[in-house]
This record gives structure tokens, C-alpha cells and sequence, in this order.
């Protein structure tokens, strides 16, 4: 039987390796899937991961999706890696879009470039501030993160059903459940054909991201804060500072994922402004293995599970809500894949009973 | 029937799933093992118990189908968590996102079609009483069941040996091993167990509550079981009164929308969900209290030292 012997050090071969291993071996399950459907495996593959990367619009359309991925990967990376588990960024997200799109839902006529600034500015600060919620329910009345951000992301998007439903629906949109459309003052300028300025803003986070784990103090205090709590006491930092910056950081990005979204792709508030980015992130932060560059990297391989998905819909007449499972499947084989970075797997004959 | 009988016979079915649910992510979290994914192996268990049921037109079936899906989806996290010592939260996250992907490409064919609704059982004499017949003894099987696996889970737990065995490896893993234990084996069970009544919840919601399939129709109630237990304190009959009390809110949101009173009905459909974080803030605030009941080992990662 196999058994697992603690490695002295975690191996910097293996963490590299890692998560080679687990998308190899998720793409391998999906291919055996494939098969047992009765559909050629090699042509899935082909559809699912190849054929998108072949064309100048669904390569604009992988930095489309890649960037709201990337924006919130990183900033969950950085907050798991000081051990703060937050799982809500769909709903910061959510409230990030909300912020945001206050300045053309409400102030319409504010054509000029600062308006965009601003409404950039209120989507960090509407996800930091739903986000602050449980960073203040968890250092005051000790309440499990985990929970209290999850339940609020159903509460965001039931608050945006009521606006684009209630008070902030289009009065001349047919009482179809959206927004205004926003004026071109408000929409995000485009870098290359689809792809918007967010891609930019994503770019720019994580390597903020990657200087503040590297560089500053607040960075280190976070790492210490996660693999040695106890240290980091001692070395005078605390529990309430790492969730408090964990949880601002990480909402703030979100919060701006959702406000790029709406303003760079979508153009109006609707019900539902995302396929599910706030979930997926959480894949993207440990298939980059907590790392904001990680993160970059493990965005651009969801954003083209989704694309895959929608090939392989459109050529082989197979489900889109394969995406899904394969995303939850993937983060299964990441963490598998991890533990050769900490352990060593011997085999051994089973021990005579005493 | 007045307004009040017709409240409560609401409630009950409201409760049920998230009292399976939290029973059994109760027993799991007993043996220190914290399984996040208590949703995604609900809508794994809600879409096998409807399209079993549907295709074989037999409810029973269905049910036992939901039980059993919940159970095998859990399989790949008993092997990471217990096998290959990996981190409890990232794996529950991940069987919560995977068991609900699977959930949406199972039941996709299904949207939309007539489901099969699990009979009520009228228990014999006890279901004429007036009142308390409609409200408390004309219930399907799994309502029941729900009774049952309360009390079961009870007396195991603080009656049994094994029971005994199973807190001791949630309180303390490497000292119960010492003892001889096997640690992973029970955890494994307990995981199981769990698996298997989120998947019964999951049934009672496709075969029972609303007897259809909808993507997402388990609506957060998997997470709800997990603060349940929380706020239970780790007790089963604790888990039972607030399962009750969260069943409550529940229908309460939708008695209030169809009254019509004035307030926006999504407003009201946020009630369980803020009703959780409140209910988490009155049982987290009181540190003592949360310290002394939750299992020591509770998350951790256990590696047999040979």
C-alpha cells in the first residue's frame, strides 16, 4: 500500500510540476469520459482546448473571460494564503457592479473621463465593502468567514434582482428586468477588439499582488499570519489585521471584476452578470498555487474551459454544464497533485497486525 | 384547515432536507472531518432522485438513488481528505462546485419534466387526530426518516461504543490512534454517512418538496445545514430545533410574499440567508461556548506517525 512520508522541505520541483500533473490528468479523465459517451476523445480534446486558441476572436474572447478570473484569483490567492477563506467573491463582485453602475444608472449625463474613474473606484469600494462584512463578523463575533461571505452572496444577487427588477429598470426597456444601456462615456475603452481595459487592470493587480507578497511587510505579516499563526503573533502581527486586509484586498478586486464586466462587456446591469467567476476563482487561486502570477496563468486556463465549453457544445453537440463538473474536477486533481509537493509517496508491504 | 395548521404543514417539508443534511455533516464533523461540499452532494442527490424516479416512474427507488449518489460523489474527497491528507476546506469547496456541475449536466435532459411525487404516509389512527394528524402524521417517508435518523445519530454518538470511538477521533485523532483506533477507516464511514443523507435531503427536494428538477433548486440549503451545526453546537436534537426554526424563516418568507404585504419578495427570499448570519453571530459570539463544543481535531489533517 502507499503510504506518505512528510517531506523535510516542501519540494520546489513538485510545486512547479503540480499542477502540469493535474491538468494532464484532468484533460486524461475528461478524454476516458469522452469515450465512454461514445464521442472520440482526440476530436474533444481538440474542440475543448485547441480549437479556441486558433482564431483571433476566441483568443479576444479568452482575455475576456480570463480577466474578471484573474482579478479575483489573485486576491483569493493572497487571502488563502494568510488562511482567511474567502468564498464569497461572487457576491462582492456583485456589489462591485452595483457601486459602479450607480454613476450611468443615476447620473447619466456625467459625460467626461473622470466619470469612468469614479465608477472604477465605486466598484472596488462596493466590494470591499460587502466583503467587510464578514471580515467584521469574524473579528468581532469570531463567526466563520466561510459561511457568513457564502450567505451573502445570495443576498448581493437577490439586491440586484430587485434593482434592475424595481427602481433602477430601464423605464423605457419594455419592462425587460435591465438597466439603461451605458453611454459610451461610461463603458470601458477597448484595447483590442473585445478585449477591455480591464485586461489592463488585471494585469496591474496582480503585479501589485505579487509586490506585496514579496516586498512589503504587510505581505509577509499575511504569509506568516497563515503557515505560522503563532509566530506571527509573537512577531506582532495579528489574527484581526490579516482577516481585516485579506478580506478588503480580495473584495476590492472583485468588486472591480464586477464593474469591468458590466462596463466592459455587458454595457447595462441585468440579473445575472456572471457565469459563476467568483466560484471558478477559487480553482484559479489554487491551480496557481496561491500565487497572484499563478493565479494570471490558472485564469487563462479556466477562461478556456468556458470557451471549450461552448465549442464543444456548438461542434459536438455536447452539454456547456460540462465546463462546471471538469472546473470542480480539475480543482479535485490540483489538490491531489499537491500533496507531492509536501509529501513523499512510498510504497510499502501492509505492516504484520500485533 | 385554519391558517396556522396550514403554516405548520408547510414548515415541516421546509425543514426536512436541511435537517438530513445537517444530521449528517453533523456525524462527519463529530469524527473531525469538516465537509464543505454538503451542497454539491445535495444537488448530486436531488437530480439521480428525480430522473431514477422519473425514468422508473418509482419514488423509492429514487430515494434510494439520491442516497447513494450522495454518498459516491463524496468518495473522491474521503480519498483526498483521508488518503492523501489534503486540506479539508479547498475539498469540500471543490466537491461543492464539482457535485453541483454534476448536478447541472445530469439533470439538464430533465428540466421541465413531470417529476414523481414520494407519497405521504398516513400513519394509521394517529393521522384522523384533528390537527395534529395533518400536521404531524401525514408526511412522506423521508419526514419521518428525518425523525429517525435524529434519534439514531443521538443515541450512536453519545450511547454506543463506536459512537464513542468516533467522537474520540474527532476530539483528539492522533491519541485515539494511539489507542489503536483506525482513524481513517471510521472518518471514511462518517464521510459516507454524510454523503448519503445530503443525498436523501436532495431527494426529498426533487421527490417531495417541489417534485421537478431545477437547476440551482437546492438554493443554498447545503450551506445552511453547515451553519445548522454550527449553531446546534454539535448536538443532534439541537440540529433538529434549528432546522425547525430556519424551516421556519423559510416559509415564512413565502407566506409573507403571498400575503402581498408591501416589501420586495427578494427581500424576502434573503431572509434564510440573513437569518443564518445572524443566527452564526448569537452562537460564535459566545466564545466559551463554541470552544468547548467544537471537535479539537475538527479540519485537521491526520498522517499516521509510524
Amino acid at each position: 500500500m502507499i503510504v506518505l512520508e512528510k517531506r523535510a522541505e516542501p519540494s520546489r520541483l513538485w510545486a512547479f510540476l503540480a499542477p502540469v500533473v493535474a491538468i494532464a490528468a484532468a484533460g486524461l479523465t475528461g478524454a476516458v469520459l469522452f469515450a465512454l459517451l461514445g464521442r472520440d476523445p482526440l476530436l474533444a480534446m481538440w474542440t475543448y482546448f485547441i480549437e479556441p486558441l486558433t482564431s483571433a476572436w476566441s483568443l479576444e474572447e479568452l482575455a475576456v473571460k480570463a480577466t474578471p478570473l484573474a482579478l479575483i484569483g489573485a486576491g483569493l490567492a493572497l487571502a488563502y494564503r494568510a488562511n482567511v477563506w474567502n468564498i464569497g467573491a461572487e457576491g462582492q463582485l456583485v456589489m462591485g457592479a452595483i457601486a459602479g453602475s450607480a454613476i450611468p444608472i443615476l447620473l447619466p449625463e456625467w459625460n467626461d473621463p473622470l466619470a469612468l474613474f469614479v465608477m472604477l473606484a465605486l466598484g472596488l469600494a462596493g466590494g470591499a465593502a460587502w466583503a467587510a462584512i464578514p471580515a467584521f463578523l469574524k473579528v468581532r463575533f469570531n463567526v466563520n468567514e466561510i459561511l457568513s461571505s457564502l450567505m451573502l452572496v445570495y443576498v448581493a444577487q437577490l439586491f440586484l434582482d430587485w434593482l434592475v427588477r424595481g427602481p433602477w429598470r430601464d423605464p423605457m426597456g419594455f419592462n425587460f428586468p435591465k438597466s439603461v444601456s451605458f453611454t459610451d462615456w461610461h463603458v470601458l475603452p477597448a484595447i483590442s477588439g473585445r478585449v477591455h481595459l480591464g485586461a489592463l487592470l488585471a494585469l496591474l493587480a496582480v503585479a501589485g499582488l505579487w509586490l506585496l507578497l514579496r516586498r512589503a511587510r504587510m505581505g509577509f505579516a499575511l504569509k506568516v499570519m497563515g503557515s505560522a499563526p503563532r509566530a506571527g503573533l509573537f512577531g506582532g502581527f495579528s489574527m484581526a489585521q490579516a482577516c481585516w486586509i485579506s478580506f478588503l484586498i480580495s473584495g476590492a478586486l472583485a468588486g472591480l471584476a464586477g464593474i469591468c464586466e458590466v462596463s466592459g462587456s455587458i454595457g447595462q446591469l441585468q440579473p445575472s452578470i456572471s457565469p459563476g467567476y467568483g466560484f471558478t476563482a477559487i480553482i484559479v487561486a489554487f491551480l496557481g498555487r496561491l500565487s497572484p502570477v499563478g493565479a494570471l496563468f490558472a485564469a487563462l486556463l479556466l477562461a478556456l474551459t468556458y470557451l471549450g465549453g461552448e465549442a464543444a457544445q456548438l461542434a459536438l453537440g455536447l452539454s456547456a454544464k460540462v465546463t462546471q463538473a471538469f472546473q470542480g474536477m480539475l480543482l479535485f486533481f490540483v489538490l491531489a497533485a499537491d500533496v507531492l509537493v509536501h509529501y513523499r509517496l512510498r510504497l510499502q508491504r501492509r505492516e504484520a497486525k500485533s | 384547515m385554519n391558517g396556522l395548521e396550514a403554516f405548520l404543514v408547510t414548515v415541516i417539508p421546509a425543514a426536512t432536507p436541511l435537517l438530513l443534511a445537517a444530521v449528517g455533516e453533523l456525524v462527519v464533523e463529530r469524527a473531525g472531518v469538516l465537509n464543505l461540499g454538503v451542497e454539491g452532494m445535495m444537488a448530486t442527490g436531488a437530480v439521480c432522485a428525480f430522473v431514477v424516479a422519473h425514468i422508473s416512474g418509482n419514488p423509492w427507488l429514487g430515494v434510494l438513488a439520491g442516497a447513494l449518489a450522495g454518498a459516491l460523489i463524496s468518495t473522491p474527497f474521503a480519498a483526498l481528505t483521508q488518503k492523501l491528507a489534503a486540506n479539508q476546506v479547498a475539498t469540500g469547496l471543490a466537491l461543492a462546485l464539482f457535485g453541483l456541475g454534476v448536478a447541472g449536466l445530469i439533470g439538464e435532459a430533465y428540466v421541465g419534466q413531470p417529476g414523481v411525487r414520494l407519497p405521504a404516509l398516513n400513519i394509521p389512527v394517529l393521522s384522523a387526530l384533528p390537527f395534529l394528524g395533518p400536521v404531524l402524521f401525514s408526511h412522506d417517508v423521508l419526514v419521518y426518516a428525518s425523525f429517525v435518523f435524529t434519534a439514531l445519530v443521538s443515541w450512536f454518538l453519545f450511547r454506543t461504543r463506536a459512537g464513542l470511538m468516533l467522537r474520540a477521533v474527532g476530539v483528539n485523532h492522533d491519541a485515539a490512534h494511539a489507542l489503536g483506533h483506525p482513524v481513517v477507516r471510521i472518518r471514511v464511514f462518517a464521510i459516507l454517512f454524510g454523503g448519503a443523507l445530503a443525498g436523501l435531503a436532495g431527494a426529498h427536494l426533487s421527490l417531495a418538496y417541489t417534485p421537478q428538477w431545477v437547476e440551482n433548486m437546492t438554493a443554498g440549503r447545503g450551506w445552511i445545514a453547515l451553519a445548522l451545526v454550527v449553531f446546534a453546537t454539535w448536538r443532534p436534537w439541537r440540529v433538529l430545533a434549528g432546522a425547525y426554526l430556519f424551516g421556519t424563516v423559510w416559509i415564512l418568507g413565502l407566506h409573507l410574499q403571498a400575503a402581498g404585504i408591501g416589501l420586495p419578495s427578494q427581500l424576502l427570499s434573503a431572509l434564510p440567508y440573513l437569518a443564518t448570519v445572524v443566527a452564526l453571530v448569537i452562537i460564535s459570539r459566545n466564545r466559551v461556548l463554541t470552544l468547548t463544543n467544537t471537535p479539537a481535531s475538527l479540519g485537521k489533517p491526520f498522517v499516521p506517525e509510524r
